[in-house]
């Protein structure tokens, strides 16, 4: 199971990686939250996949899976969330008062 | 136990929180921000004083005992490091007072300045791989929101950079704590320390290492400073001081406690890789720091110049070597915030950045002139003042290891960062005074209070080196031996 997620995550992180390589902000926004899913199957996947009960006491199970990756996976979803949001908004900003989503075109000069 | 620890994050936190609620209220704000930050200060100092007098300090969060909970622990370095922020951060806070403009502290400066210390201060006291990571969140959300304030065209364009690369190296980081959880199965710095030494660093635990050393090295700009230059030269000269001084340091904290308290089994592989880019990271600063005649370049050039130069400390590893990073490290921090305020102070005075347009400034500015010049010494690191003794423990360090080339190259860097800073100081401040019917304005006086604080501290870390290194010593015994930190820590287990 884990060399499955493990393949998947490869091909996730590789097209993250092309479109953030990408000439579109947008395409670039795109890669970097497909990234974060990578990583975050990652997380999941990196402390084994074994079989067991959800992390609920009430189930009162032989044995539970490891709780903490999922509080992690947690933390760092929220925060992605936040800074994408953050992203999106100064993109639409950035087009509005740039003109362009072109990343080739924001190469800037100082004086300007 | 020791609850003061969690104050230094607690006030600026609470006081963000109060300040999103009265943010029409300019002087409000003003007065509320600097009684916070005055109180961290004093809270600072006296968990600094705890420390030397009773040894590292923990505080075990919930009362779970570590490597359960989140631990906070302030050794020297960490209380250190944390009162310089309080220093830095005042200085930079008084600087913004006169300088930020209504519209900007209107717009929640002061709550994501706070913010900002919030992450710092997290940053430097955690104990923990995961809570070190939501802290560098905290920190770098706070700095793409002061980078993009205001809105100009060049802010929106660089802030687009800044954030996809922090974006990108967050992600890594993310990764790297995965693999790591996956090999060793804990997140608490101590433990992790305690189970690499036992279980060997082996080839995946040097993969990780590596994996780590590229992500702390793009926060720190260490080698891939490539995004450095372009957005710290945006925002006003507030900001973009608070951020010379702090952020890049603690990419270059992280670092530290990395490679001297968790990976530090194979030097061979990880500090010389680490050696290495600080060598590249000298070389290319200064090709910067020289082909430029842009005030805010240069100066960013010498804050990459410096990263390369506290990495060369930590590389070779050895007591003297660390001593010096320490040493250096909070000077730095002091520097680069005065270095930063003056050279602001001047773009605002004569209204470019450019050094061609400038000339003459001695005749109506000299006390401003020379602070510029007692910075710029200070940081070339001439005796008196206080970047000597770092700048000396450093090369002895590498010198006793055998270090000729990585020695060759940080004294050359230090000519450099002479020669840049020198070649300002007479562009802006002798020749002739330009005449462009350009109408001076005044220095307020928040501005020579900060800097002129800032300016006697430099000299007074120079002058006073024995007393600094009493406490700089003592951090640097705790790097090299990680032991102490980690039956600190795990003590009560």
């Amino acid at each position: 199971m884990e060399l499955y997620m493990s393949l998947a995550i490869g091909v996730i992180f590789t097209v993250g990686v092309y479109l953030v390589l990408s000439k579109s902000l947008l395409r670039i926004i795109l890669g970097t939250s497909i990234l974060t899913h990578g990583v975050h199957l990652l997380l999941l996947t990196m402390s084994r996949l074994k079989t067991g009960e959800a992390p609920l006491l009430g189930e009162k199970a032989e044995a539970y899976v490891d709780p903490l990756p999922q509080a992690l996976i947690l933390t760092s979803i929220v925060i992605s969330f936040g800074v994408t949001s953050f992203f999106f908004v100064l993109a639409y900003k950035a087009y509005q008062k740039l003109g362009t989503d072109d990343m080739e075109q924001l190469r800037g000069k100082d004086d300007e | 136990m020791n609850n003061l620890l969690v104050l230094p994050l607690l006030i600026p936190l609470c006081t963000a929180v109060f300040l999103l609620f009265i943010h029409k209220q300019i002087a409000w704000q003003r007065w509320i921000s600097a009684i916070s930050i005055l109180l961290n200060l004093i809270v600072s100092s006296v968990i600094l004083y705890q420390v030397k007098t009773d040894g590292i300090q923990t505080l075990y969060m919930g009362g779970w005992l570590p490597p359960y909970g989140i631990v906070f622990v302030a050794d020297m370095l960490a209380a250190l490091l944390i009162l310089t922020t309080s220093i830095v951060g005042a200085a930079c806070l008084f600087f913004a007072f006169g300088t930020m403009g209504k519209e900007r502290e209107s717009h929640y400066f002061y709550p994501f300045f706070q913010f900002l210390l919030v992450g710092v201060m997290g940053s430097f006291l955690t104990g923990d791989l995961f809570n070190l990571f939501v802290c560098f969140e905290v920190m770098l959300i706070s700095s793409y929101a002061l980078i993009v304030l205001g809105g100009t065209k060049r802010q929106l364009r660089e802030t687009l950079k800044y954030i996809l690369i922090n974006i990108l190296s967050s992600t890594l980081f993310v990764a790297a704590v995965a693999y790591l959880y996956g090999v060793v199965g804990t997140l608490n710095m101590a433990d992790l320390s305690v189970r690499i030494a036992q279980a060997g660093q082996d080839g995946v635990l040097n993969v990780i290492a590596i994996m780590f050393l590229i992500v702390f090295s793009l926060k720190a700009g260490l080698f891939l400073f490539f995004w450095l230059p372009g957005s710290y030269s945006v925002p006003p000269a507030a900001i973009s001081a608070l951020f010379a001084a702090l952020l890049t340091k603690v990419g270059l904290y992280a670092l530290i406690r990395m490679f001297t308290l968790i990976f530090y089994h194979e030097p061979a592989v990880t500090h010389s890789w680490m050696a290495w880019m600080a060598a590249a990271t000298m070389i290319f600063g200064a090709f910067g720091a020289i082909a430029y005649s842009d005030i805010w370049r240069i100066l960013n050039y010498n804050v990459v110049i410096s990263v390369g130069f506290i990495a060369v400390g930590l590389s070779v590893g050895t007591e003297d070597a660390l001593n010096g990073t320490v040493f250096y490290l909070l000077h730095d921090m002091a520097a680069k915030a005065l270095l930063f305020i003056v050279g602001g102070m001047l773009v605002y005075l004569a209204g470019t950045s450019r050094l061609t347009e400038m000339g003459g400034l001695i005749k109506r500015y000299p006390l401003m002139g020379w602070m510029f010049f007692i910075a710029t010494l200070a940081i070339a690191g001439i005796p008196p003042l206080s970047g000597f003794t770092g700048k000396l423990l450093i090369i002895r360090g590498s010198l006793q290891e055998g270090y000729y080339l990585l020695t060759a190259i940080s004294l050359a860097s230090s000519f450099i960062v002479l020669y840049s800073l020198i070649k300002l100081f007479m562009a802006v401040f002798w020749g002739e005074e330009m005449k462009n019917g350009h109408t001076w304005p005044k220095i307020n006086k928040g501005f020579t209070i900060t800097a002129g604080s800032l300016c006697l501290l430099l000299i007074g870390m120079g002058f006073g080196s024995e007393w600094v290194y009493r406490f700089v010593s003592e951090a640097g015994n705790t790097l090299s031996s990680p032991a102490t930190y980690i039956d600190a820590v795990l003590r009560s287990r």
